[in-house]
């Protein structure tokens, strides 16, 4: 699979990225600049973390007007899968490509642990591989993560089962203890109506070989290599 | 000619910024104090024009860009 790994100024998870998706699981993936207008005929789209154009005005509000997020527009329009990661997931919200939007940290600390995740469904591209039942402990760094919508968007997200991600403890309850930003029902991951683009505030690139702590969250990646290779076998039959 | 523009967060948002420094002003004493917004203040500077022509196209940039309508509310000027 070939996928594209976007670049902004002052992006700094672009490189952990590639590496999971190029070294750990032997895909192509290459750096896009924010300047480029086109995707290259990438088969997917990963929106690295960071703090993109220095967080100015709000986190990822100048990215989503770069020129590569008019080419991620139109390919996620089309049906591309599209993957946001911590300042990924803040920009794909700000283009409008996810619903709600990440704001200050509840307790105005900047969180930086390893949490745990319980995926709510496995319908979608980035959670068909995960087993069901099993939670994933992956880090989360991030200062503006605090998941917020109206109770009408909520309420769609719920009933679309477009809540993918949620943060739950060691034990897979959903309790207040273990929100560590104060997100609106716990939610640490959401896809669009059309499962195609999604957006999750922790770090799946950070835990995906057991050298660093955790392989969890080589889970989502290859769910998606699955989701596409799949997609790819059912055109050419 | 200028634009002023004042973004506050909404009500129904959470604002950490704004209970947080509610508690220090409290804690230093201040009292009756109900409630802190945190919000941002842009000072746009403009080569002038039709001012309501250019209050509308402000208005366009306040809506798309320079503030965020699921979490921000905004008071535009221009003067």
């Amino acid at each position: 699979m070939n996928f594209a790994v976007l670049q902004f100024p002052a992006s700094n998870c672009d490189q952990d990225a590639v590496h999971v998706l190029k070294d750990v699981l032997g895909h192509s993936a290459r750096l896009l600049w924010h300047k480029e207008t086109a995707l290259g005929g990438a088969d997917a789209v990963v929106v690295p973390g960071g703090f993109s154009y220095g967080d100015y005005l709000r986190t990822g509000a100048i990215a989503r007007f770069s020129p590569v997020m008019q080419a991620v527009q139109q390919f996620a329009a089309n049906g591309g899968p599209v993957l946001g990661i911590c300042n990924g997931f803040q920009i794909l919200c700000e283009a409008g490509l996810l619903p709600g939007a990440l704001i200050r940290n509840r307790s105005l600390q900047f969180r930086c642990e390893h949490i745990y995740l319980k995926t709510m469904t496995r319908n979608s591209p980035f959670t068909n591989k995960i087993d069901g039942g099993k939670l994933l402990r992956v880090p989360i760094a991030h200062g503006e993560g605090c998941y917020f919508a109206d109770p009408d968007t909520i309420g769609r997200l719920k009933a679309n089962d477009q809540i993918l991600w949620q943060y739950v403890d060691a034990k897979g309850a959903l309790t207040e203890m273990a929100n560590p930003n104060g997100s609106v029902e716990n939610i640490a991951g959401i896809c669009n109506e059309a499962r195609n683009v999604a957006g999750l505030m922790p770090h799946p690139e950070r835990a995906s070989e057991s050298l660093l702590g955790s392989a969890d969250g080589r889970a989502i990646f290859e769910s998606l290599v699955n989701w596409m290779e799949q997609k790819q076998t059912a055109k050419a039959a | 000619m200028k634009a002023k523009i004042i973004i506050t967060p909404k009500k129904a948002v959470l604002d950490p910024q704004g209970k947080t420094v509610q508690n220090a002003l409290e804690h230093m004493g201040y009292s009756g104090i109900q409630a802190v917004h945190v919000g941002k203040y842009l000072e746009v500077e403009l080569a002038g024009g039709d001012k309501e022509a250019l209050r509308r196209q402000m208005d366009e940039a306040c809506h798309k860009f320079l503030s965020n309508p699921v979490i921000e509310d905004y008071k535009l000027e221009v003067e």
